[in-house]
């Protein structure tokens, strides 16, 4: 066990598989010279060299379609795209030929293609740099989407999602690079489509991915100081979803609340609900509620970027008006 | 349609009264306007509206108590469309304007009680009738907590018991000597149900000592003729940040009992000292908060602003939060001494009688000394006697040298 950062993480992810299979290799804007705009790949040129860590001009589309062909020839390629915003020019790319090459042609090629890309607002970065849009490619049959939310977990996922044979984005998010945490040092790959129960409780099942599965561990703390018990769901995989595990849990505590970076509508939870829904009907004491960012699109000014951001707070409101709603008073 | 909820104002609210509704049905609402006053366990605050809107249909009406949570009114805001985020969704279609009439529920079953589906499934396996089990979540929605006190398997006829007596049931008592009900108010309720909560359920003992305040009585009489401007420290004042320093010194007393994990004494890092006020509505406990580090002219006045706002009852549930210790005076009523109960979850209370004059043996002389009897009440589960006697001992020592007080 290691204490590093979910940015170094990640780096040994990419690193001990670029030493472990030579048809790994990284493409992207400003990867190799400049070491990537996050610094996700800080000293790779140097070790790797320009055919393994490949600068590319800037256009998405280009460099994805580029990766993709590597892939269905043989490469594994790692594409970097330097925010989840940018994604959108490669959305042809990615939806209509990595999901679908696979189903389409008979399964005369597999597509072993990783997109990392980082979502998160609350950077101050605008309205069109700030989305959580990964519901996007959930969206998507054909495709994998893991959304990591600690060091550990964005080690084994992104070596899982290298070793994988299909097209996977990994989420990785802004506010979470800094974040520390122990990671296992041996390369030991996460099984993608699995979440984890990071809290267990019995009052309250709170279900949440990436930067807002943090929050739900740090409102859990908090709500246990007054005697609330929170279990904790990190979903970890959005397609393939874990609905087993969500189930379980809402079945044990009888109720549950979504808490999520994208817009409410529409989003991961209303799909959250649906399953809940689905396999937990008969266990619901009250009606499943969502925590999610306000629908505008994201403010520039910082009071009104963050009034638009779920917080911790607002979770702390939902779960309190949810127990209140089973006259589980506290 | 939007359900107004009864709002949780409180950390320990757990109901509250309509007092007063400041729009009616048809009316115009805009954000921030103002709906309703509630009533809550410690303050009447009033409510703003969220949404903009028509205010269709009012729920429950002046003078209700209802629990949190539950609708209060239903705001039509001509959407059509369902409320976000955080409305309960009725299934019942919103009425439209030309019924107004109040007897059938919107509901066309009358026999369908809104449950959760959690309860359907409870009752279909213990074949309980959700016809007769009253619900508390919202709208009236059956949660599991109401199956808890419904027995598994029906012993009694509940109708039987309750319509006939046995047959050799004693002659009906006689009708008790007439007597005036005036209904309690959410304060009136909430002062019942914690000190009956505090009386029966925390094991207390009082010890009793007493202060010569000649000293402390002269020094207030100085500091009021010296202040000139009309502002006058009274000796309550002087109690309170005694009692906050000497609270300082045994922070033991300045605690909280906690079941949680196996029982623990939380020590509060604040002093924040509560003063036992009797208002119009009845007693309320207004906090000074940090007394400890504030001076006697700092807590003159903010003991004076909260006696002036219980009077007028607007005291905010800020200024009734998070006192660690309560001082209760009944000196201006002429009272030798009594004892006083607990405010949980606060883990002692000072009650303190009226500074008199007595005749006291000073080195065999009879002479004449104005003391003041101080009673604290304290729970045995966190506080043991010797513990109350030495912070009693330090709060005499501190008014018998009053200087010590105002330093």
């Amino acid at each position: 066990m290691s204490r590093i950062s979910y940015r170094q993480a990640l780096q040994d992810a990419l690193r001990s598989e670029m030493l472990r299979d030579d048809d790994v290799f990284l493409i992207g804007e400003e990867i190799g010279l400049f070491e990537g705009s996050y610094k996700i790949t800080a000293g790779m040129l140097d070790e790797f060299g320009p055919k393994r860590v490949r600068d590319t001009p800037i256009a998405e589309e280009g460099f994805t379609g580029a990766a993709i062909g590597a892939a269905m020839l043989g490469l594994r390629p790692v594409v970097e795209i330097m925010t989840i915003n940018f994604s959108l020019l490669a959305l042809d790319q990615i939806v209509n030929h990595a999901a679908k090459i696979y189903g389409m042609f008979g399964g005369q090629t597999r597509v072993p293609l990783v997109i990392r890309t980082p979502g998160g607002g609350g950077q101050q970065l605008g309205a069109t740099h700030s989305q959580n849009i990964e519901l996007y490619y959930a969206f998507v049959p054909g495709m994998k989407v893991v959304a990591p939310s600690t060091p550990a977990d964005a080690k084994a996922l992104m070596l899982a999602a290298i070793r994988d044979d299909d097209p996977v984005l990994v989420l990785e998010n802004l506010a979470l690079y800094n974040t520390v945490g122990e990671v296992p040092d041996d390369d030991e790959p996460a099984e993608i489509g699995r979440a984890a129960v990071t809290r267990a409780g019995t009052d309250i099942t709170v279900v949440a991915y990436s930067r807002m599965a943090t929050v739900a561990l740090e409102v859990a703390e908090r709500l246990a100081e007054e005697g609330i018990d929170v279990e904790v769901v990190d979903l970890r995989s959005l397609r393939p979803l874990d609905r087993d595990t969500v189930i379980a849990s809402v079945r044990k505590t009888n109720c549950a609340v979504v808490l999520e970076d994208d817009w409410l509508t529409y989003g991961i939870g209303a799909e959250i609900a649906a399953t809940i829904s689905d396999g937990a009907f008969d266990w619901l004491d009250a009606p499943v509620r969502r925590v999610a960012m306000a629908e505008v699109p994201l403010p520039y000014a910082k009071p009104l970027e963050t009034a638009a951001l779920p917080s911790a707070d607002d979770a702390v409101t939902a779960i309190r008006e949810t127990l209140d709603a089973v006259a589980r008073r506290h | 349609m939007i359900d107004i909820l009864m709002p949780r104002l409180s950390d320990t609210m757990t109901e509250g009264a309509i007092a007063a509704w400041h729009k009616k049905p048809g009316d115009a609402v805009a954000p921030g306007d103002v709906l309703v006053e509630i009533e809550t366990d410690k303050a009447l605050m009033e409510q703003e509206a969220y949404e903009a809107g028509v205010l269709a249909e009012i729920l429950v009406a002046e003078g209700e108590n209802v629990a949190i949570g539950t609708p209060i009114a239903r705001l039509d805001d001509g959407s059509g469309e369902d409320a976000p985020v955080a409305a309960a969704a009725p299934a019942a279609p919103a009425p439209q304007a030309a019924s107004a009439s109040t007897s059938a529920p919107a509901s066309a079953s009358p026999e369908r009680r809104p449950a959760s589906p959690l309860v359907r499934k409870i009752a279909r396996e213990r074949g309980l009738d959700l016809a007769t089990i009253p619900g508390t979540g919202p709208g009236g929605r059956i949660v599991r907590a109401d199956l808890d006190a419904v027995p598994v398997a029906p012993a009694v006829d509940p109708v039987r018991t309750q319509e006939q007596p046995p047959a050799d049931a004693p002659a009906p008592a006689p009708a008790p000597a007439p007597a005036d009900r005036i209904p309690f108010d959410g304060i009136r309720r909430a002062i019942a149900s914690r000190l009956t909560e505090s009386a029966t359920t925390v094991p207390t003992f009082t010890v009793t000592a007493s202060a010569d305040v000649g000293g402390l009585l002269g020094l207030r009489a100085e500091l009021n003729a010296a202040a000139g401007d009309g502002t006058r420290i009274s000796v309550n004042d002087l109690l309170v940040r005694a009692v906050a320093l000497a609270l300082r010194q045994h922070p033991g007393v300045n605690a909280s009992y906690s079941a949680a994990d196996g029982g623990a004494t939380l020590l509060h890092r604040r002093v924040n000292v509560g003063i036992a006020v009797a208002s119009p509505a009845g007693l309320v406990v207004p906090v000074v908060p940090d007394a400890d580090r504030a001076s006697v002219s700092t807590i003159s006045a903010v003991a004076r602003r909260l006696v002036e706002k219980a009077a007028d009852r607007t005291l905010s549930a800020a200024e009734l939060a998070d006192g660690t210790f309560t001082v209760s005076n009944l000196g201006m009523h002429g009272v030798e001494h009594f004892t006083a109960i607990i405010n949980p979850p606060q883990g002692a209370i000072l009650a303190v009688g009226a500074a008199r004059d007595e005749l006291a043996l000073l080195d065999g002389e009879i002479v004449s000394r104005t003391r003041m009897r101080l009673t604290i009440t304290a729970d045995h589960r966190i506080i043991d006697g010797a513990l109350a006697a030495q912070f009693l001992a330090t709060l005499v020592s501190l008014l018998e040298h009053p200087l010590r007080v105002i330093a």
